[in-house]
């Protein structure tokens, strides 16, 4: 009986931990947003990181996404006659919903698996507590920058993302699915609204958040040398993963 | 200088310090030797407040390390320079900005001045010219050296040493103890060393004290410590398997 509750005691114990050390380090990373120094040299090295680098891989899933959703629309509506839509419904999908999480997902993949690992290495060559010996306080230096570059750059990837992938599709409906180009493009501007793409650029910053935060976190926390760094970094894709996944359901939930 | 009392510190159900007292003095290089996994490691980093005790005091010039955070105890670290056993150089820097982070940090130097103070560092440690490579370039012992000359950037008043020798072969490690004894003479800082290595303790201590099961045992000159007729500072010191400390 008593290893029952064990099996169950031990991982909820475990998680109520992550969540309370996650919540400690966030709080005191935004408390250092308010506080000099202001390190903007190492903000602007992680805004061209988590930024800049992700530009080419967000576009080419940005716009294949959009392709791709072209040409299933166009298959479905068009048993019904509805062709003159796919535009619309194409752009609705990329702004409110695919645009977001398939970049937060990409980047998650891409930089916070490398927050991870860069933190983690320096936890585990004792970088980190070089760091503190040296009164710099580590969350200043390493996760303030990371964390507010990860809520700016992701809503700026974002909008490229939404305009690739419309770009994507209205090259596919209307290039090589001849569907109406006026019809396409006059459906798509009148259906689509302004709020979709703020909803879903709030959306992506929320995500640009979970991702840093949590490399941060898994890289913060990395234990047992550089078996312990590959588990930290694999570890913070599939939290992120599941964090945007999850938490973009719920904001969608409450803002739509 | 430093005074440790009563301190205490378990992880789980293994206490790796236990009721420790050891006083260190001021301009002195005191040497704390041990057993490998034995928290020589512990003790060092409750001194610059990088671990807390669960019971004790850390007074550093008779202010409690163990009880202060935030910007009190950024301030007493200032008064420190740490070398930590792998070096723990920054890897996205350069050897020269690494050695001049605590400048950049804590200092209002100049550029110009700055490089100065690096060249002058690097070159006390002989590792003259050495500015624009990258930790991953250097050979252990190198490193070893690029990290103390990171430590006495700022001229502490106090530096800490983790293992300092171990992992290098035997004449660089006679190099770098050769390098502690040097700089400890000419700036007159107080020095903690942790190591297990017998021949270097006796080549750089004006103290030695032993820790042995989370308390320090003997304490006294290099010659003291030698003479000792304590068995297990005499099994540590002669190197032998057998005796009151069980090997394996």
């Amino acid at each position: 009986m008593t290893t029952f509750f064990e099996m169950l005691g031990r991982p909820t114990l475990a998680l109520l931990e992550g969540f309370g050390r996650i919540t400690v380090l966030f709080l005191s990373a935004v408390s250092w947003l308010f506080r000099p120094p202001f390190r903007l040299r190492l903000l602007f090295k992680q805004m061209e990181f988590v930024g800049v680098r992700s530009f080419w891989v967000v576009a080419v899933t940005g716009a294949f996404t959009g392709m791709v959703l072209s040409l299933q629309t166009y298959y479905g509506f068009r048993t019904f006659s509805a062709e003159s839509l796919v535009g619309a419904t194409m752009a609705l999908a990329i702004t409110r919903e695919l645009g977001p999480v398939i970049t937060a997902l990409v980047v998650a993949g891409r930089a916070g698996s490398a927050i991870a690992a860069e933190i983690g290495t320096m936890r585990v060559s004792e970088q980190i507590d070089a760091l503190s010996a040296m009164a710099v306080d580590p969350v200043q230096y390493l996760v303030t920058p990371r964390i507010l570059a990860g809520v700016i750059m992701v809503p700026m990837l974002v909008v490229m993302a939404d305009f690739v992938g419309i770009a994507g599709g209205t090259f596919v409906g209307v290039g090589l699915l001849d569907i109406n180009a006026g019809l396409f493009m006059d459906k798509m501007t009148t259906i689509v609204e302004l709020d979709d793409i703020f909803n879903g650029l709030i959306k992506s910053a929320v995500f640009g958040l979970i991702l840093t935060l949590v490399g941060c976190y898994k890289g913060f926390y990395t234990t047992g040398g550089a078996e312990g760094v590959g588990r930290a970094t694999t570890e913070s894709v599939v939290v992120s993963s599941l964090c945007i996944l999850v938490s973009d359901y719920f904001l969608t939930a409450a803002m739509f | 200088m430093i005074e440790l009392s009563d301190l205490c510190k378990s992880f789980g159900p293994y206490r790796v310090l236990d009721h420790l007292d050891l006083s260190i003095s001021r301009g002195q290089t005191t040497v704390i030797i041990g057993r490998s996994g034995g928290g020589k490691s512990v003790l060092l980093k409750h001194i610059i407040g990088l671990m807390k005790p669960d019971s004790g005091k850390v007074l550093v010039s008779g202010r409690d390390v163990a009880r202060m955070t935030g910007a009190a105890l950024a301030e007493i670290r200032k008064k420190f320079g740490m070398l930590f056993q792998e070096a723990a150089l920054f890897d996205s820097m350069t050897v020269g900005e690494n050695v001049a982070f605590p400048l950049r940090e804590h200092t209002r130097l100049s550029e110009r001045e700055i490089a100065r103070v690096v060249e002058e560092k690097l070159a006390s440690v002989g590792l003259s010219g050495a500015e624009t490579k990258m930790p991953s370039e250097l050979s252990g012992g190198m490193k070893k050296r690029a990290g103390l000359a990171r430590a006495l950037a700022l001229d502490p008043e106090i530096i800490l040493f983790d293992e300092p020798t171990t992992g290098l072969d035997p004449l660089m490690a006679d190099a770098i103890d050769t390098l502690i004894a040097k700089t400890q003479e000419a700036t007159g800082a107080t020095y903690v060393v942790i190591s297990h290595d017998m021949e270097g303790a006796f080549k750089i201590a004006h103290q030695i004290a032993m820790l042995y099961e989370g308390k320090i045992i003997a304490k006294g000159t290099p010659g003291e410590i030698r003479n000792s007729d304590h068995p297990v500072v005499r099994q540590f010191v002669e190197g032998r398997a057998e005796g009151p400390i069980t090997v394996v």
